[in-house]
């Protein structure tokens, strides 16, 4: 059977992982390369980096981040962060990355979807969807972190580029993210229902619990973290034993 | 040591491919190539492919690599990856295109009415992540990889061989597919070996000690 996936998340700026504390405060947070060889060997079904870099004079420094680790970690790579255009996504692939993930700019040119996947493919094509509860069972498509509305119904949305060409779906909840209150499960069973593509739970993990529930009632493919692992609480490796125990299919 | 020839059709990256097996294989040249010359005279070829089999077909041909890769195929220890498992065939649904028919058989779309989990869920295509691959015979490219090892797959198509007695692994995503071929000196793979953490590395291993 398919194993469902574990992803930790890397927020990258300049060439170096950091963690957000307050959602101000960075915080070095050590070696791109060193950190994704240690969630690999912990059993990280995939790694996903951020990049956050603010100038724009940084962006190609995260081409030679991608570059050195696919030298050393033979497990799927996914990089999403200021993401514009074909190029960037090519740019980005022939440094060694396997999947793109895009968000600002597929809301503000859909046609870059289907663009992009004509080239590369779908497989390599994340849509990135930040949704905001907006009603019982309703959720808008927001950009910039959460701050612009942009008047799509995630619903629609997620179904129209699943029709466009991209290949999987990271889910992100806005009302979740950093709450460590456990995915929004209502959100990601009712993307997850809609499509026919993977999609990616994110936003809100504050327990190996809620890694669980994201796969049994949110019927996430795969679950992505950040902080909970960063800050060492817990190890992939805890987190697979857990969904083992409750009955998940994982790869250990 | 022995020379490698990934051969690049321009379809997809092949840096991780070259970077995986230079990390098994310290000694080994490994070469990237669009030149016939270079993959001829290579002692092994890799034959990867990603995107759509269509596309890969019409670069493949676009750049004159059609008999280079049929006398490899013929004559070296040849490993197909992905799209370059599945041009190995007759014929692809993906497009309605003809492969190089090295193998008779049809590459075939996941039948969307059998994409049904035991749970009642939809089973989601692209199939996307860490499958049990079940060998189905004894092959030098399996040693010290456990039968069912889960390997990384992404792939809408899979290959539905004429001939069983070439089908070297199976996997099961709503129906039983199969995950490898092998014939003489061919060993062909849906998976990502490049891809799948320790078990492929030792697969690629396997590849470039391989005797056939």
């Amino acid at each position: 059977m398919l194993a469902k996936r574990i992803i930790p998340c890397l927020d990258v700026s300049a060439g170096r992982v950091v963690k957000g504390v307050n959602f101000v405060e960075l915080r070095d947070a050590g070696d791109p390369v060193e950190v994704a060889r240690r969630y690999d060997e912990q059993g990280a079904d995939e790694i996903t980096f951020l990049d956050i870099t603010a100038s724009s004079d940084d962006r190609n420094i995260i081409l030679h981040v991608v570059e050195q680790v696919a030298e050393q970690v033979f497990i799927p790579l996914t990089v999403g962060g200021g993401v514009r255009t074909v190029d960037d996504v090519r740019r980005l692939l022939n440094a060694g990355a396997d999947k793109v993930s895009m968000n600002t700019a597929a809301v503000n040119n859909p046609q870059l979807v289907a663009e992009a996947a004509g080239k590369v493919g779908s497989q390599c094509i994340v849509v990135a969807i930040d949704a905001k509860q907006v009603a019982p069972g309703k959720w808008e498509v927001f950009t910039h972190g959460g701050r612009n509305r942009t008047g799509l119904d995630v619903i629609e949305w997620a179904q129209r580029i699943a029709a466009l060409g991209a290949g999987e779906i990271l889910l992100t909840s806005m009302d979740r993210d950093g709450t460590k209150n456990g995915f929004d499960l209502g959100l990601t069973r009712a993307v997850s229902d809609a499509v026919s593509i993977p999609v990616i739970a994110s936003g809100g993990v504050g327990s190996l619990e809620h890694l669980a529930d994201g796969v049994t009632l949110g019927r996430a493919d795969a679950v992505l973290a950040a902080s909970i692992f960063h800050f060492g609480d817990h190890t992939v490796r805890d987190a697979k034993e857990l969904m083992r125990a409750r009955g998940i299919e994982v790869r250990l | 040591m022995s020379t490698v020839a990934i051969i690049d059709y321009g379809m997809g990256n092949l840096r991780s491919v070259a970077k995986a097996i230079e990390h098994i294989a310290p000694a080994a040249t490994v070469v990237v190539t669009a030149d016939p010359v270079e993959v001829l005279s290579a002692d092994r070829v890799v034959f990867p492919g990603q995107g759509a089999m269509p596309d890969c077909m019409g670069e493949l041909d676009a750049r004159g690599l059609r008999p280079a890769v049929l006398e490899a195929a013929r004559s070296k220890p040849f490993l197909g990856i992905c799209i370059g498992q599945q041009m190995l065939f007759e014929h692809s649904e993906e497009g309605n295109v003809p492969g190089l028919g090295i193998f008779k058989g049809e590459v075939r779309r996941f039948p969307a009415d059998k994409m049904v989990a035991a749970d009642g869920s939809r089973l989601k295509v692209p199939h996307m992540g860490w499958n049990e691959v079940w060998q189905k015979q004894a092959h030098p490219l399996w040693a010290n990889i456990e039968d069912g090892a889960r390997f990384y797959y992404v792939h809408s198509y899979y290959v539905d061989p004429a001939d069983p007695s070439i089908i070297a692994a199976t996997t099961d995503y709503g129906i039983p597919f199969t995950g490898a071929v092998a014939q003489a000196n061919i060993f062909a793979i849906q998976f990502h070996p490049e891809k799948s953490a320790q078990a492929g590395l030792q697969l690629l291993s396997n590849f470039m000690s391989w005797k056939p």
